[in-house]
Order: structure tokens, then sequence, then C-alpha cells
């Protein structure tokens, strides 16, 4: 008798074990939390666009995210983003706190090729995080293509970010999109931390908002920037969930 | 002895100007054009090799004369010897114009040594070229043989009979050699067999002497294959020959299978993979694929040549159809068994070794990467981005420049310097770069790094950091005294 007990007890320590991971991640900013309904949601498509000549701040955004939700990122970037915008940069990496030995560089000739390996990398259940690097509105990102990753993501459990240059927002199926913009740090000695002026312009479970957030390089986590910059008030708009019900 | 002259007439079967006037081809030696190649028709009109052409030109007026090109006719001996991969793995070029096949172990594949030369003389035949051969125990006998005694098999231990009867001339020694043998009376190899070996070492050395030897069966000369031979392989031959690509991958699998065996015997993986396709009428298609770790899945290995085929800049024309397909471990490494995977960390590395893989057999595996430290303070070079499948565990550490609690000292995005002009004004920092004017709200420098001295001499840099009123961080840096660069950008 007690050797099975024994056996049920050890057998749910493997089931608890084997228990998927939190669905959504907390971002560590309490106030974008709450909006999220806890955080960002795993295995998901996510969009983070950066405002213009808000390139590098867009993807240090998008690192942090792939950064809170952890294990290998897997990062697709043109060849011509890398001209007009800089080369990613693993000391960068470095410095905003994320192991550079966990990224995986994937450098691509063309948007097929960049939605091509997409598809291949969301296969991948191993990867963490996936990020896609698209420069300009190209035709080839259709609804369908996006829909294909947000399949693929839901399917894999790899949360896929796409990371857009150059672009305005339109149609997406984005469990959320992020417009991304460089806020001005902080007034102390201590200047030049990483602070981003974040706006949730589209989130399917919850209301938008709008922050000024600032990436922790030390604890690897978003919070409220305690700078004296401008903070300005979530817009006030009610959640579509509201508005339905 | 007629492959320039076929490879042109091939280059023009394709088009109408194959004429019926006779060809040859010219190179100037020693100052005069002398015909180095003739084809049938001004062969049999008494026209051969070594003939000024001139001399040429008075017998047969209507001559078509070709300048040699000695580079393309190696390229299409080599195009014939990668053909000729298909009944040996041993091939040897013979050059000018030879091929040297070790057919030991292959023969009964083809019923016989008879029916083998047969099939490759009646194959290249087809293919346009005049061809001559011969089987024989070693490399020197079966040369001399095929220039002599085309289609000559000569039965193991039987080669000095053979040989015996064929002119000096066939030995191919050197023209003084042979010149004093003939002066001397000794026409046929046989009457050379016939005298004391040491009067010839004597007179023309001991490699004379070996060559005579191999000629009559009694010594070996090793012939070295042009491609090393892989110590895994499988292959299959098609009597009707296949075309269709799902075909092809069925075939890579299942040899893939076959090889997989193989290397499971002795414990060891494939890291890099060849596909031969042989076509029916002409040529041969290799494609290969590497593996960033010892691989023995069939299926693996049949999505990667997938990959592969499906990215290939000019596809795998099957023409007439492929009659053979190979696949070989060209390099192989010892893999530890797979006893299941419950740590469930191996599995994850694999799987993402198998994307890695399939990604780089796509895109190329410069193009898939990972980051390693490198051992340099210069920003650009602080770090390298190494193909993932080939990525050793790096050896160094990464180390930050920043310390805790401070803001990053090193930008998310570097770009490759761009110049920016500088404006000063009342202790206002402004500077232009690609068209926008930025104003500095706050300004951090410099940062000394100074250039690597030793390896190349460049001025030495001071790196601000500078943040704008819209919040932009860039990276600023000034060359010694004099102007100024945008060199990265903050996130």
């Amino acid at each position: 008798m007690s050797a099975t007990r024994e056996k049920i007890a050890f057998l749910r320590a493997v089931l608890a074990q084997a228990e998927p991971p939190e669905i959504r991640v907390p971002l560590g900013h309490p106030a974008a939390d709450a909006c999220l309904n806890g955080g960002l949601k795993r295995g998901a498509l996510h969009e983070v666009f950066a405002g213009a000549t808000h390139e590098a701040s867009a993807s240090g955004f998008a690192a942090g995210l792939a950064a809170r939700v952890g294990g290998p990122l897997f990062w697709i970037r043109q060849d011509y983003a890398a001209l007009e915008h800089g080369e990613l940069a693993a000391t960068g990496f470095l410095e905003l706190g994320i192991d550079p030995s966990r990224l995986l560089l994937l450098r691509v000739p063309d948007v097929a090729g960049a939605l091509r390996a997409a598809c291949d990398a969301l296969t991948c259940g191993a990867l963490g995080t996936l990020v896609i690097e698209i420069v300009g509105a190209p035709k080839l990102l259709d609804l369908v293509a996006h829909r294909r990753l947000a399949l693929g993501a839901a399917e894999s459990g790899v949360t896929a970010l796409l990371l857009r240059f150059g672009a305005e927002p339109d149609i997406g199926v984005a469990e959320t999109r992020w417009i991304v913009r460089a806020a001005p740090s902080g007034e102390d000695g201590n200047w030049g931390r990483p602070v981003f002026a974040a706006e949730l312009a589209r989130n399917r479970h919850g209301p938008p908002g709008q922050w000024v957030m600032e990436w922790s390089c030390d604890d690897g986590e978003f919070r409220p920037a305690d700078s004296g910059a401008v903070v300005r008030a979530p817009a006030d708009r009610p959640s579509p969930a509201a508005m339905v019900a | 002895m007629r492959l320039p002259t076929d490879r042109l007439q091939r280059r023009w079967s394709h088009k109408a100007v194959a004429g019926t006037a006779p060809l040859v081809i010219v190179a100037k030696i020693d100052n005069a054009m002398r015909l180095t190649a003739v084809d049938r028709k001004a062969a049999s009109l008494g026209l051969c090799a070594g003939q000024p052409l001139a001399n040429a030109r008075a017998m047969v007026p209507a001559l078509k004369a070709m300048a040699a090109n000695e580079p393309a006719d190696r390229k299409l001996l080599e195009h014939i010897a990668d053909w000729c991969d298909g009944f040996t793995p041993f091939v040897a070029l013979d050059p000018p114009h030879g091929l040297l096949l070790d057919i030991t172990g292959a023969s009964h594949l083809f019923d016989g040594e008879e029916k083998m030369l047969d099939r490759i003389r009646a194959d290249l035949k087809r293919q346009g070229f005049a061809v001559t051969g011969a089987v024989a125990g070693t490399a020197t006998a079966a040369r001399a043989l095929a220039h002599y005694r085309d289609g000559t098999v000569a039965l193991p231990g039987a080669d000095s009979g053979t040989v015996a009867p064929l002119p000096v001339e066939a030995l191919d020694l050197d023209p003084v050699a042979t010149h004093a043998f003939r002066r001397a009376g000794l026409k046929t190899i046989g009457q050379v067999a016939s005298r004391k070996r040491a009067e010839f070492t004597a007179r023309f050395g001991a490699a004379m002497v070996f060559t005579l030897d191999a000629a009559l069966g009694g010594a070996e000369a090793p012939i070295s294959p042009r491609l090393p031979l892989p110590d895994y392989r499988a292959e299959r031959r098609f009597a009707e020959p296949v075309v269709v690509q799902d075909v092809l991958l069925s075939t890579v699998k299942l040899l893939a299978g076959r090889l997989a065996k193989l290397l499971e015997e002795r414990g060891e993986g494939a890291r890099c993979l060849q596909a031969a396709f042989f076509r029916a009428d002409d040529g041969v298609r290799r494609i290969a694929v590497e593996t960033g770790a010892p691989t023995r899945d069939p299926a693996i290995i049949e999505r990667l040549f997938r990959e592969k085929l499906a990215a290939l800049a000019d596809p795998v024309d099957p023409g007439f159809g492929f009659d053979l397909i190979r696949l070989e471990a060209a390099r192989a490494e010892p893999c530890r068994a797979e006893a299941g995977g419950f740590t469930t960390g191996e599995k994850e590395k694999k799987d993402i070794r198998f994307l890695v893989d399939r990604l780089a057999a796509r895109f190329g595996s410069h193009r898939v990467l990972k980051f390693q430290p490198n051992d340099t303070h210069i920003p650009e070079s602080a770090f390298v981005a190494v193909p993932a499948q080939y990525a050793q565990i790096p050896a160094l550490e990464w180390e930050s420049t920043r310390r805790k609690k401070e803001a990053p000292r090193r930008p998310l995005r570097l770009l490759s310097p761009e110049p920016v002009s500088l404006l000063r004004s009342d202790g206002e920092m402004r500077f232009r770069w690609r068209n926008a004017l930025h104003v500095a709200r706050r300004v951090e420098g410099p940062e000394r790094i100074a250039m690597e001295w030793w390896r190349a001499p460049a001025p030495t840099r001071d790196y601000f950091r500078v943040e704008d009123e819209e919040g932009h961080r860039f990276w600023l840096y000034r060359e010694g005294a004099g102007s100024w660069f945008l060199h990265g950008i903050f996130a």
C-alpha cells in the first residue's frame, strides 16, 4: 500500500514539474501588467512598432520582452535593416543584462526569407522567443502571413515578436501591439538607462494603455520610470471587452 | 586523344554550325603554329598532331583550325572523370586526355571487365567522344594498351604477354630514351624487356625501369583518386532513370537509412553529407549538407536535403533522368548513443540544433549565427558572430563594461561609423546626422579607446554618450582631434 502511495506521490511531483509554465509573463511594470491581465501572453504573436527614428529603442524593448519570457532567443533580421538601423551588438545585449550566448541570429536577404524562416522557427518548441525584424510594409506580410505566425506561435508555445521598422500599424491578428519610442532618461547623474515611451495600442484581452517604462538592466524587468520624465496618464478608453458586455 | 576536337564538336552539335570541314586544333609550339589535335576526318586525310599548320593547310585547303584551349580541355576531362565516379570511386586524371579507373572489386557489378569496358566506351561514345580503352593489371599497362590496342582486356597475370608486342612508344618514356631504344633496334616493349635491367638503370635512371616493370605487370604504381574516399557510402542504381524530385528525396532517405546502419556499427554520426546525382546522359550534380552535431537519423537527413534542394539557386536539372544516386558521409564524428531524453535540456538542445541545420541548409551556414566574446576592447570587435553550426564553447567569458546600477555603456545597435557634423554654440552641442538635427540634452565622455597599434595603426577614439531632447541615446566618437562619427544607438 505504502509503495503505491509513494509511487503516486512521485508521479504527482513529476506532473507538477511537467505543468506548463505560467501562460502570462509579468513585465514587472504594475500598471501594464494589470492592463495585460497579469502579463504578456506566451505562445502568441505580439507586434512592436518602432516610432520613426526610434528603431534602436524598439529593439531594446523587444529584447526586454524576450528576456522576460526567457528561454533561447532567436532573432531574424534582414540584411537591409543592419545597414539602415545598425547591426545587433552582443555587447549591447550584455549591457542590458541579457546573456548574448542565449541569442541565435539569422540574417536573411529578404522578407520572403524572413517569413519562411519564422514559420520554421515557430515549429521548434525549444525556443523561448522569436523576434522577426521587418523593415517597411512589404506586401508579403499580409493578413495570411500574420495569421500563420500567430497559429505557429500558439501551436509551439514560442512567443513571437514582430518588430516593425518604418511601418504604420494597420491590420493584424496580434495579441498585443506596442508602439515604442525612446523617452528621455532621468535627471540624475546616472542617466542613459533604457527608458521607453510604450503605447499599448491594441490589447485583445484588456484595455490599451500608455506608460513610460524603464528596463532595469540589473533586475531584468520593466518598471515605472522613476525619473523626472513626463509620465502621461494612460489613455482613458474603455476596454473592448467591457463594451461588448 | 580527340578530346579538344570532340569538345568543340559537342558544343557545335547543338547549333547548326557543325560543318563538314575537317577540324584541327592548333597551338604555337617553338614559334610555329602546329597541330595539337585532329578530328577523325582530318586524321583520315593524313593529318596528325605535331604537323605545322602551314603543311596541313597545303595538304587540305578546306581546313578548319581552332586555337587550343587547355583549361577548357582539362575542365572537360574532370567533368568526364566526375561522371566516371559512377563506375568506381577510384578515378584519377591522366593528363592531357586520359583517365585511369581502378576497377578492382567493381567489375562484377557490371558482369565482368569486358562488359564494363564496353559499357563505358559505349556511353562515352554516345556522348560524342572518340574513346579508346583497355583493362590491364597495372595502370601503365592499361594506358599502353588503350593507346595501341583499343578494347583489350588483359587477363590477370597475362600483362607481359599482351604488352610485349607493343612499340616502345607505348611506354610513354621521355623522347630521348624512346629514340635511343629505336636506334639500338629495340622496337617493341618485349625486346626492351629481354635486356638486362642494370643497363637501362645506368643510362636512363630507375624511373624508366620502374615504368617498364609496371607495364609488364611486375611493379605496381598506385593511382591516387581525385576525390577523397569517404568511409561511409550507400548508392542505388536505377534501371530506368528517375526524374521526379520526390523519388530523389525518398531515395536519399532510403540511402540515409543504410548509412545510418553503417554509422551505428561504429558509433559515429555524419557531420557532412554529400549526395551525388549521376545523370544518365552526362554529368554529376553533387549537393552537400552539413549538420551541427553528428547525425544519423534518416528523417533529419532527408529534411535537410529537401531544404537544400528547395533553396538551390540553380535547381537540379535531371535532363533525361538520374540512373545512380549515391549518398556519402564525407565527415563523420563519434556520437554518443541516444538513450531517450529524460533530461529536457538535452532534447531542447537537439531541437534547436536541428532548426539551425535546417536554416543553414536553406540560407547557408554563414547566416545562422551565434555570438561569442572576443578578447579586445575595440567596440566593433569585442564580439564575433560565428556560424552556429560550428560554434564551440568559447574560452572567454562575457565581460560587461557596465557596473551595477549604471546605465549601459555599449549600444544595442552598432552602425558602421557614419560621419556627423557637429555644431557647437553657447555651450550647446548639436549635431546633424542623416539630415536631422539633434540637440544634445546630456553628454558624457570621453571614454578613450585606443586602437590596437600592433595590428593596424589607427587614431585613438574618444567616445561620448549623448542623449537628445527626444530621448535618442547616441554613441558618438571623435577620431583623434578631428572628425566626429556616430557609431551606435542605445536602447
